[in-house]
């Protein structure tokens, strides 16, 4: 017997399937409790994303079409692509609420593929980091070396079409200081951006794309650079220009001096200048307090109904009349 | 050598039995339909052996094939080609296979490595499986290949060969209980006439032995010695597959004669002894090789093994073909729209920061549009391969086999008595178990233990050995309440007129009273116990005839006389007992089973057969003065048994020169043939034999009749006139002279034996029919013995419509299939009408066919009639079906009804069945292995079935279905917003994600709870399945994988991925997302995104799990937290690229991140929620009610609602004990309630009754 037994399976909670189990069933109560718990987390958390969003002050205005001189007005990439013609271009902005610093400046781009996988790819991190690898160059063509086939640094499209539009904020005739250190991520400055990597016959020839590099600088600090390496994923974005420390009050007039460079006009592209405040869920973004608001809202009303439901048309559990058998009788 | 030691075993037995001429016994045995000799030689006839000349078979014309059988799918060479084109003909292999050459290319968004391990993986479990599979198989055949068998190697010699070496012509010695090697030719046997007893149960899964017989003139062919002399040629049919004919002729030359002369003998089946059946009871034979290897007849009746795919897989398929539909959509969209921006000289222009026109890379060239659509296009398919997940084949494989694990590792499935567990020979099939319709069993060795006992007799119409009818019982325990009110309602009246049910009633009550307390008191258990196991082949307690008690019996006589027939009509033959070779008791070997459990029994009650000669027969018995005698009785004639004659007699002469004639056959046969004086216990006897019978016992009626030696002459002289006459009319001859002396008969009374059933079938068809299943008995054995078993395990009932479908004789006899055809289409009809009668309609219906019939009700154009038939029937049987015609039945059941269907078997007789049916279950008995081998599961009891099925099955459907639907929506919710983004990066297939997210989202995040889901989730505990039977019928009705589950997973998928993407894009852009002023780029968005489809999936499956181990909950919560370590320790990396410290210093510290996962989270899992409440509330399912019933109780308390919600959910069903019980039931409540009617008239009319009535007014007051 012993021996014809040596092959009964052992137990174990686990291989009997006996394992101490919760079994959560959606009774009406945990039904009512969930949507409480939701509504009672939501609306209030809505409504502090709310108001964080509306304490932003955001300044936005396009300028690309006003910053082109009327005689232009039909045929505008012609004037970008003109070297000769005089870019600058002046807007007044109106300050509706006081802006307390610091203040943040961007240009917001609009139809621009900086998400493109022929793009987005056209770069090397190696290069960036170090000045060793300046020949690991197989992802940036065409943009990879020069006629004469000296590797470009930083190479690839992304850097070769650096923004380039410059600005320049006064306000009741004093200028403001637009601090365009420490707009990069912590991480790009320390790790990614090569401290002795510096930019090489770079926008030196054929043709020119954006901003050009100052050769004495290395990567390390071009915050500009790595801001605009940081692609972004949606074609209307936002890039940090610089920062604002001190504060504009409500009812001034900003006057902005725009070096207008950038040719958006080909493929259509909009430019704008931004000026914003951030708070704890940063820039302005209504949508996320509306969305909490309105989703706590609709599990509250459901709540309720549910318990409207529960009180006057109320299911014992486990009723057995919800049975198939006794609600399809079987002959 | 050989000769010697055999000889010398048969010296000592005391009983030769070898000397025994057996031809002499029987009168009725040397006739057989003449042979179609004419079409020897003619086309499919044309077979020719040398006999002892296999030399001569080396050489073509006839070099025939070897005995080497394999049954093997690969060999060494063919494994790798053929196994890999199996696996890639299934289309997601193929489309994986694509991919992942395709991801060796530039063109590969990911690493090759992520997509081709996982394919390895996949086809690689896949090809071991089938190796392993095939590896079990060419074992198995190694070993019966190289089983040894005596092979004579000329004069004179026998020397032991492997199997596969034989050759047709060789001759050789097979020796008691061993197989035949292959097709042989019989030859002479140990017997001096030539008779040998074959077993044939693999081939048929008849029990009962068969007697081969050789021709006279190879009789002295009996020593080794001699065969130095054999020379003869057999002219023989072609290798077929029908196991019950053989046609040829033996050129037989005698060499003593000095003109060699070749006579002609015409050979039949009764010489051919086929592969895999068995020697029994004869010493040895010696044989000529005829068929070998795979031109035996067992062999070819095999079939090939199918691969069996589960319903649900296939189904998955279409799933798939749906995915890869909807996949190759969005790719065409995506490769479509990427022209659309590269193509336009326009576009090009504009776009000058993507500089296309320099230095493109192929997929992007304006120049040639179409060339790079096509590869944008190829892309697409790599790239959202996601939606065809090759991780779900990765993880039904683990799923199923951690399931099988399960299965095989159930204590409750395991048998104390063989120590064998329930086995999931393939993990296939699992989820298929919960989805079953058709159970098609096997009778012997699967419902029955292949093992007689004797029950009951009836004697003198006296029943004995008579526990009551467990039907009777059951019911009349559930109707004792009834029967108490009933008696409290009739004032005691009851005892003063009793009609007999009642008191019938009242004595079974009593009875099982008295029986309990027996069993506490003098420990009477132990005994009936003991007499279960102790003596085998007799289960019988009572003792008024044990211990020798009947001798104090009012009529000894007849009782002796019963004893009598017992010991002495039969053809059995006493052997020593090997076991208890100290005690006196002998053990049996017989014709059928049924007479060695007679003669077993005769000896418990004192009537020791123990020695049989040619003439006479020895017999110990007890004297009327309980003294023991030895009597020898003259053995006169034996009148054999036939299927025709239905009974079998002996005429003896007794010490007192008394001749008698003993007669044992079927209850109305030996009725018609009763005397007028013999008829007096007939009344009684009917009556138990109806008794017996519904109780599935096989009864048998004995009847004996004293013969004046004057009347013994005459009718002896016509007798063997009879015998000497040769002539196809000698038959008829014969049982007509038989008849002749077979009449006036004494009924003396009736046995019943019991086939005795395995532990737990009747319980356990019981449950299964309950649970919705239908329940076809395919058998080989007879007819009579098929429906005994059909009312043993309560497939059949007595009030049940029983159509019997047969040929009539006269049609059989002319063989004409067209008359055959109609014939059996008449009976078809008729009994489908009836079926379909709105009176009868109700009514439970049977259906019992015969092999003959049903070959003809299974031809093309009446099978589906039969099949109408059939269906409409609560239970089918079908008997003397061949193993070939058991899987065609299983087949065209299969695919008339659609259902899914289960074959359960023991033999290899079952191979076939249990192949063709969706599910071939083997029973790990005693016999041979070959159903096993060819099973998906094997049990040692059927009635582990119940459990597999209505647990294991329940269970494993459920979470194959929904661990399928979870995936499928779990990939679409990631495939697509990989899609989604692909809209905002003008299709140029831009990846949201890092590579190394997309490796781990199949591999770590999000695999582990779904295979816990597979392998763990229990919609409700084991116990309950099994209380709820209704439950079952959920995977019958497959409501768990339904299309519009399919579609609404798929739909929730949609939807999830849509919010998911939304909102995402919508709220982190373009203003600052935390308060440094930062905007989100590609990672941010990226990350932000995965990690809320990481929450989401997982706090989707937490919805769909109702059942949370620890194991759940680690798998579930880790995966979330795993997917922030990852990110912290690949943000940690240097060459991480853009996701370099992505969460300790980006998304981390920013609110913006937390709360947009919170939202996005709780917005997707809203619109599943609400449906999971109103489907809660307002249409909930019977497993979910359950659960609800049994939430909040510790243990099932039997409160009233329970109990009667488990009573009905119940399928109403026509078979099954409770079935019969239930009908019982209403029967012996019709029958109270007539009595009642007539007690209340009777009473109230009867002067008692009143005075009664007043005394006990008057007695109040």
């Amino acid at each position: 017997m012993d021996h014809k037994n040596a092959k009964k399976p052992s137990y174990s909670r686990f291989s009997q399937q006996e394992l101490p189990a919760w079994k959560p069933i959606l009774t009406p109560g945990w039904v009512i409790a969930s949507f409480i718990t939701i509504g009672a987390l939501f609306v209030p958390i809505g409504l502090l994303a709310w108001s964080a969003s509306d304490n932003v002050v955001e300044i936005s205005d396009r300028y690309d079409e006003a910053c082109v001189p009327d005689d232009f007005n039909s045929n505008a990439e012609s004037f970008i692509q003109n070297p000769d013609t005089k870019k600058t271009c002046i807007r007044n902005l109106k300050v509706p609420k006081k802006l307390v610093a610091p203040i943040f400046v961007y240009y917001q781009l609009e139809n621009f593929y900086q998400n493109h996988r022929r793009f987005v790819k056209s770069k090397s991190d190696k290069q960036l980091r170090n000045p060793e690898d300046e020949n690991d160059l197989h992802s940036c063509y065409p943009e990879a070396n020069t006629a004469d086939n000296k590797p470009i640094v930083p190479c690839g499209l992304i850097a070769w079409s650096l923004f380039n539009d410059t600005y320049k904020l006064s306000t009741r005739g004093k200028q403001i200081t637009i601090d365009k250190k420490g707009i990069a991520w912590k991480s790009d400055t320390k790790a990614k951006f090569g401290s002795n990597v510096y930019p090489k016959n770079f926008q030196k020839e054929g043709l020119i794309g954006g901003a050009a590099l100052d050769e004495s600088i290395p990567l390390s600090e071009q915050e500009d650079l790595m801001v605009w390496m940081r692609t972004a994923a949606l074609p209307k974005f936002r890039k940090l220009y610089g920062r604002i420390e001190t504060d504009i009050e409500a009812h001034d007039t900003i006057k902005v001096e725009i070096e207008n460079n950038y040719n958006t006009y080909k493929f259509g592209g909009r430019k704008k200048l931004v000026l914003s405040t951030t708070t704890w869920i940063g820039g302005k973004n209504d949508f996320v307090g509306v969305a909490y608001v309105s989703v706590g809202g609709i599990c509250l009303f459901l709540a309720i109904n549910f318990i409207l439901l529960y009180v006057f048309r109320p299911r014992r559990l486990g009723d057995p009349s919800y049975l198939s058998w006794n609600r399809h009788p079987i002959n | 050598m050989a000769t010697q030691s055999s000889a010398n075993s048969q010296n000592k037995k005391k009983n030769n039995k070898g000397k025994v001429k057996w031809s002499n016994l029987y009168t009725f045995s040397c006739f057989r339909p003449p042979p179609r000799l004419a079409e020897v030689g003619q086309p499919g006839f044309i077979r020719v052996v040398f006999c002892n000349d296999p030399g001569k078979h080396r050489t073509k014309p006839y070099k025939y094939c070897s005995n080497d059988v394999t049954t093997t799918k690969y060999n060494v060479i063919t494994f790798l080609p053929k196994s890999l084109f199996e696996q890639f003909r299934r289309v997601a292999n193929l489309y994986f296979l694509l991919v992942a050459v395709l991801s060796v290319t530039s063109l590969a968004p990911f690493s090759p490595l992520s997509l081709i391990a996982p394919l390895v993986f996949v086809v690689g479990i896949s090809m071991l499986k089938e190796g392993v599979e095939d590896w079990h198989r060419f074992i198995q055949d190694l070993e019966v290949n190289s089983r040894k068998v005596k092979v004579h190697i000329g004069d004179g010699k026998f020397v032991d060969r492997p199997w596969k070496v034989l050759r047709v012509g060789d001759v050789v010695k097979v020796n008691k209980n061993d197989y035949f090697p292959c097709d042989l030719l019989l030859l002479s046997s140990s017997y001096e006439d030539g008779v040998c007893y074959v077993e044939t149960m693999n081939l048929d899964g008849e029990t009962n032995l068969k007697i081969k017989r050789c021709l006279e003139c190879t009789l002295r062919f009996d020593e080794d010695i001699k065969f130095s002399k054999l020379k003869a040629v057999v002219k023989c049919e072609d290798p077929n597959s029908s196991l019950y004919t053989f046609v040829g002729n033996l050129e037989f030359g005698d060499e003593d004669e000095l003109n060699s002369s070749y006579s002609l003998f015409p050979l039949s089946n009764s010489q051919f002894l086929l592969r895999d059946s068995k020697l029994r009871n004869t010493d040895y034979v010696y044989g000529v090789v005829v068929f070998t290897g795979r031109d035996t007849k067992v062999v070819r009746n095999s079939m090939k093994s199918p691969s069996k795919r589960s319903r649900i897989e296939r189904k998955m398929d279409y799933v798939i073909y749906v995915l890869f539909f909807m996949l190759l959509l969005i790719s065409l969209i995506a490769s479509v729209g990427s022209v659309q921006y590269t193509d336009q000289e326009q576009t090009v222009e504009q776009w000058w920061y993507l500089q296309l026109m320099y230095d493109t890379d192929a997929s992007f060239d304006p120049r040639k549009p179409f060339v790079s659509g096509f590869l944008q296009f190829l892309r697409a398919l790599i790239l959202y391969g996601y939606l065809i997940p090759i991780s779900l084949y990765v993880s039904i494989e683990v799923v199923k086999f951690l399931q099988a694990m399960l299965i095989n590792n159930d204590q409750q499935l395991f048998d104390e008595m063989s120590g064998k567990s329930v086995e999931a020979r393939t993990s296939n099939l699992n989820e298929e178990l919960g989805q079953v319709e058709m159970i098609l069993t096997d009778k012997t060795g699967t419902l029955t233990c292949n093992q007689m006992e004797f029950r009951k007799c009836s004697i003198e119409g006296i029943s004995y050995g008579g526990d009551v009818n467990e039907i009777v019982r059951a019911a009349s325990q559930r109707m004792n309440i009834d029967i108490e009110s009933y008696r409290f309602n009739l004032d005691g009246d009851e005892s003063v007129s009793t009609p007999r049910d009642s008191v019938e009633m009242v004595e079974i009550s009593s009875d099982q009273i008295n029986e309990s307390k027996n069993s506490i008191l003098d420990g009477e258990h132990d005994v009936k116990n003991l007499g279960a196991t102790g003596i085998k082949g007799f289960n019988f307690r009572d003792k008024r005839l044990m211990n020798k008690m009947w001798v104090h019996g009012s009529n000894v006589w007849d009782m002796m006389m019963f004893f009598r027939v017992m010991a002495l009509c039969h053809t059995g033959i006493p052997v020593e007992n090997e076991e208890q070779s100290g005690s006196h008791k002998l053990k049996y070997e017989a014709e059928s089973p049924e007479e060695v459990t007679f003669l077993i029994a005769a000896q418990e009650f004192g009537f020791q057969f123990c020695r049989r000669t040619q003439s006479s027969m020895f017999v110990k018995e007890i004297d009327p003065s309980a003294s023991e005698v030895e009597r020898e009785y003259k053995l006169l004639n034996l009148l054999e048994f036939s299927s025709s004659r239905k009974r079998m007699s002996v005429i003896i002469r007794d010490e007192f020169g008394q001749i008698f004639l003993f007669c044992k056959g079927a209850d109305n046969i030996i009725f018609d043939r009763l005397g007028d004086g013999g008829r007096t216990y007939q009344h009684a006897t009917t009556l138990h034999l109806a008794n017996y019978a519904e109780d599935g016992l096989r009864t048998m009626v004995f009847a004996y009749k004293k013969i004046k030696d004057s009347e013994y002459e005459e009718w002896s002289s016509s007798f063997s006139k009879a015998k000497a006459i040769i002539g196809p009319e000698r038959e008829e001859l014969l049982e007509n002279v038989s008849e002749n002396i077979e009449k006036d008969l004494v009924l003396l009374g009736a046995v019943a034996v019991d086939d005795k059933l395995q532990d737990g079938v009747t319980e356990c068809i019981d449950k299964l029919a309950q649970a919705g299943l239908r329940i076809w008995l395919l058998t080989g054995d007879k007819k009579e013995t098929a429906v005994n078993i059909g009312f043993a395990c309560s497939l059949l009932r007595h009030d049940m419509h029983m159509f019997h479908l047969s040929l009539s004789r006269d049609v059989e006899s002319k063989n004409q299939l067209k008359a055959m055809k109609d014939d059996i289409l008449n009976q078809i009809k008729a009994s489908y009408q009836v079926t379909t009668n709105e009176n009868t309609k109700e009514d439970p219906f049977a259906l019992v066919v015969d092999g003959k019939a049903l070959e003809i009700a299974l031809t093309n154009d009446i099978k589906d009639d039969f099949l109408q038939l059939a269906v409409n029937c609560a239970s089918v049987i079908c008997c003397r079906v061949s193993p070939k015609q058991k899987a065609l039945i299983t087949r065209l059941v299969k695919k008339y009804t659609g259902k899914m269907t289960l074959a359960i078997g023991d033999g290899a007789n079952d191979v076939g069945m249990i192949q063709e049916a969706d599910i071939g279950i083997g029973i790990s008995g005693m016999e041979g292995m070959q159903a096993v081998m060819a099973s998906d599961f094997s049990m040692p009891q059927f009635r582990f079935l119940e459990r597999l099925l209505i647990v294991h099955g329940h269970w494993c459907y459920k979470r194959i279905s929904k661990m399928i639907l979870y995936f499928v929506y779990k990939n679409i919710v990631f495939g697509l917003t990989l899609f989604y983004y692909e809209l905002y990066s003008r299709f140029s297939g831009d990846v949201l994600y890092d590579g190394w997210y997309m490796v781990m989202f199949n591999l770590f995040l999000t695999s582990l709870p779904v295979i816990s889901l597979g392998v763990l989730e229990q919609d409700v505990s084991s116990d309950i399945c099994l209380q709820f039977p209704a439950l079952y019928q959920q995977g019958q009705k497959g409501i768990f994988f339904s299309w519009k589950q399919i579609i609404g997973w798929m739909g929730n998928g949609i939807l999830t991925s849509l919010v998911i993407s939304i909102l995402n894009v919508y709220i982190l852009s373009p203003s600052a997302f935390r308060k440094g002023g930062q905007v989100v780029d590609i990672a941010h968005l990226g990350v932000t995104t995965y990690t809320t489809i990481v929450w989401t999936v997982n706090c989707q499956i937490v919805l769909i799990i109702t059942h949370f181990t620890w194991i759940q909950h680690i798998f579930i919560w880790g995966s979330i937290f795993s997917w922030y370590i990852f990110l912290l320790f690949y943000g940690a990396l240097p060459y991480s690229k853009r996701e370099y410290k992505l969460l300790v210093e980006a998304v981390g510290p920013a609110p913006m991140y937390w709360i947009v996962v919170l939202l996005v989270v709780v917005i997707s899992l809203l619109p599943y929620f609400i449906y999971m409440v109103i489907q809660r509330s307002f249409y909930p399912m019977d497993d979910l009610v359950i659960q609800e019933m049994k939430h909040g109780r510790k243990v099932v308390v039997d409160d009233e609602m329970w109990l009667r919600e488990k009573k009905s959910s119940r399928k109403a069903t026509h078979i099954g004990v409770s079935a019969r019980v239930d009908a019982k039931i209403l029967y012996l409540k019709d029958q109270l309630h007539k009595k009642r009617m007539f007690i209340i008239k009777s009473t109230t009319n009867s002067p008692i009754r009143r005075s009664i009535t007043i005394n006990t007014l008057e007695n109040r007051d």
